[in-house]
């Protein structure tokens, strides 16, 4: 039977790096050896709408999509769109937004995405070379170390 | 052996990896969300993919393809079968002498279409085996076993997707052998592939033949997977609707279908048989509950409230339950909306101005129905626009006939507008009619891709070009004329009512790249001059 799956819901709007957030979540944790998946519904060109990801890993894992209500972590790339996405949190379940880093020390805006992932990888075990790897993987070089100073600066500030 | 290749891939890139490894020779298709992806992964692996104008002319690349003995693919999203569904019906008859997969991408709840047709139902109306997979390691797998089944009967195969197959990644683990490339010949067979009565009357006998005997190997073949649980209750189900089902019942018998045309009937009848309460979960149509009622077999199907919509733990959860009361509404996101400085807003802020009646179409454009333009007046399928504007001129009186435009994109024009705007020329409205095409450099809605107008391929390199000017002149409409809107608004208002004023016909070609593709096409065409460095 399948064992503990911990879901993951980012959120944001087009256009902020939800889905390459997503894409490097998940990879981490299929680097990291589990059973991964990861669901999405993309298509659209256009900036500017709501767009979410979901992200389950565990040791075998079933649906691709977080039941509602069932999100042990809730990650908010956009401030304005916290409120439309917190009833998909389990009770107890952990809110990742902005508020958590201090924007003002970003080496790059558009590394928030990758920021939150370091807040959020406070809470998950999975080791931060596999972090690293799926950051490279996902990005091109010359943003690998704007990114891993993000990374770093989440994973540091987490729980302030 | 000693390592396994073990990828995250998302369902399309699934079905390109396996479309590599199993030696397929072509690739084919028209943009379409969420199938797209499947040929732009096939030509980075360095398979031979291409874009067709649209996607019966693609159908009909991939037989050609397969006529000669080669393994082709075709892709498309579900209304794109629709387009297709002329070759595909016949294709089932003439057959193929490599093999034909064929993909349709369902999009279930409409996340990016105009409909949630269920094109389960066009396997069993063209006669065409189908599959489907539940995850993308199914997706990779029966790629393959499409190919056997294709290849055994001679006959095109149906790989039915839906969004949430295509557009997850899960674990795959690709073969280590793949399947050698076929060696393309021709050999002459008119009796099989020219469909003439004499012909065709055999050729849908042989088809019904070769069928049962399908569905009589469907039986006991490994693709349809009995999972023992608890006898009080049994699942029968398939793709997507399997993983849902499978979390939400876990204790219970599962008879998990992978071949959902022909059915394996007499595998169903046994596995209901032997539970105490058998139902079917399955997204969308009541396609599988309805055939195995008709075989005869007592099975218990989803309410109809169900049928709308995607699937998802919770809601199998309700089913099971029988839970009819009214679902939660999820909170509104924000909805898309065309980008700051996109080429389309000029136009759509003078037709709203001008209070034109506007025949639409499919594309980013179609916001224009949204707030703040309200510029839209219908869209129903690709290449519309062009007919539903010359139909309202012909009957709608004079004073309102005069303020009707017909707006199409440029990929969308291709597509399916080029007859419409010969019915323009063949059957004028007596008050002339304005067609706008809005050409924006590219298919910007699925996410950029190029199409014949840009003059280059699949893979961004220069290749013929249809000029649409030069299309519309060569057809014999005299009044062309080539503008961008965002740079002379005032200008393109002028034109507008001296167009709509004029009662004769007007092709308006508004040219400005999409903004997120300038940059891209800049770098294309440095690169095809030979004067970039491609980065
Ligand atoms: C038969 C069919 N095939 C594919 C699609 C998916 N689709 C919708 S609009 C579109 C083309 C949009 O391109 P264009 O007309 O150039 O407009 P743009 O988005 O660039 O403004 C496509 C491929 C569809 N809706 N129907
Ligand atoms: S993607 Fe291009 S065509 Fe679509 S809304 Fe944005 S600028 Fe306009």
């Amino acid at each position: 039977m399948a064992g503990k799956v911990t879901n993951i819901v980012v959120a944001g709007r087009g256009g902020q790096g939800v889905l390459k957030a997503s894409d490097i979540l998940a990879e981490a944790a299929f680097r990291a050896g589990r059973d991964v998946k990861k669901s999405e519904l993309h298509g659209m060109s256009q900036r500017g709408g709501s767009v979410t990801s979901d992200v389950r890993f565990g040791p075998q894992v079933l649906s691709p999509m977080v039941p509602a209500g069932e999100t042990d972590y809730l990650v908010v790339l956009a401030a304005d769109q916290v409120e439309v996405n917190r009833l998909e949190l389990r009770q107890g379940g952990v809110l990742i937004s902005p508020a958590d880093i201090d924007e003002n020390l970003l080496p790059n805006r558009r590394s928030l995405n990758v920021a939150l992932l370091g807040v959020l990888s406070r809470h998950l075990d999975i080791a931060e070379s596999d972090w690293m790897a799926a950051i490279q993987a996902n990005l091109p070089e010359k943003l690998h170390e704007a990114n891993a100073g993000a990374f770093a600066l989440g994973r540091g500030s987490a729980g302030r | 052996m000693s390592k396994t290749d073990r990828r995250l891939l998302s369902g399309n890139e699934a079905v390109a990896r396996a479309a590599l490894d199993a030696g397929f020779a072509l690739g084919a298709g028209y943009p379409g969300t969420p199938s797209t992806e499947i040929l732009e992964s096939f030509s980075e692996l360095g398979g031979h993919a291409e874009w067709a104008p649209n996607e019966k002319v693609a159908l009909e690349v991939a037989l050609g393809a397969a006529f000669a003995g080669a393994r082709a693919l075709v892709t498309m999203k579900h209304v794109g079968l629709n387009v297709a569904a002329d070759p595909l019906f016949t294709a089932t008859y003439t057959g193929v002498s490599g093999a034909l997969v064929v993909v349709s991408a369902d999009d279930p709840g409409m996340a990016s279409s105009q409909n949630e047709q269920d094109n389960r139902r066009y396997a069993l109306a063209a006669g065409v085996p189908m599959l489907e997979p539940s995850d993308s390691q199914e997706a990779y797998d029966l790629v393959f076993q499409a190919v056997e089944v294709s290849q055994r009967w001679q006959l095109p195969v149906l790989l039915r997707l839906t969004t949430r197959i295509c557009h997850s990644k899960t674990v795959v683990r690709a073969r280590e052998l793949g399947l050698a490339a076929a060696r393309p010949h021709f050999e002459h067979d008119a009796k099989a592939r020219v469909m003439i009565p004499a012909y065709a009357r055999p050729a849908h006998r042989r088809l019904r033949q070769k069928l049962a005997e399908i569905a009589e190997w469907n039986e006991s073949s490994p693709l349809n997977r009995i999972e023992p649980g608890e006898k009080a209750l049994g699942i029968v189900t398939s793709g997507i609707s399997y993983v849902h089902a499978r979390e939400a019942a876990g204790g219970a018998s599962f008879l998990k279908l992978g071949m959902t045309y022909p059915l394996p009937m007499e595998k169903i009848r046994r596995f209901a048989a032997g539970v105490q309460r058998c139902l079917v979960v399955e997204e969308g149509d009541p396609y599988l509950v309805e055939a195995i009622r008709a075989a005869g077999i007592a099975v218990e199907g989803k309410h109809e409230m169900y049928r709308f919509g995607e699937l998802d733990v919770q809601r199998v959860r309700r089913i099971l339950a029988g839970d009819v009361s009214p679902e939660p509404t999820p909170p509104r996101g924000k909805p898309p909306e065309l980008c700051k400085g996109c080429p389309h807003r000029a136009v759509f802020e003078t037709l709203g101005k001008l209070d034109c009646i506007v025949a639409g179409d499919i594309g980013c454009y179609t916001l224009g129905v949204l707030p703040p333009f309200e510029a839209m007046d219908s869209c129903v399928c690709m290449g519309a626009a062009i007919g539903v504007g010359l139909g309202l001129r012909q009957v709608l009186p004079a004073e309102q006939a005069r303020r009707v435009v017909s707006v199409i994109g440029d990929s969308t024009f291709v597509h399916g507008g080029i007859t419409g705007l010969v019915e323009m020329i063949y059957n004028p409205p007596p008050t002339g009619h304005v067609l706008l095409i809005l050409d924006n450099g590219t298919t910007a809605m699925t996410g950029l891709q190029e199409h014949p107008g840009t003059g280059r391929t699949l893979d961004h390199k220069a290749t013929g070009r249809v000029v649409f000017e030069d299309l519309a002149r060569t057809l014999g409409v005299k009044r062309v004329h080539v503008v961008d809107p965002s740079k002379d608004p005032a200008g393109f208002e002028k034109l507008m009512r001296e167009s709509l004023a004029c009662g004769e016909l007007v092709v308006i070609v508004a040219r400005r790249p999409c903004l997120l593709a300038a940059k891209k096409i800049r770098a294309y065409q440095a690169a095809d001059t030979g004067e970039g460095d491609g980065g």
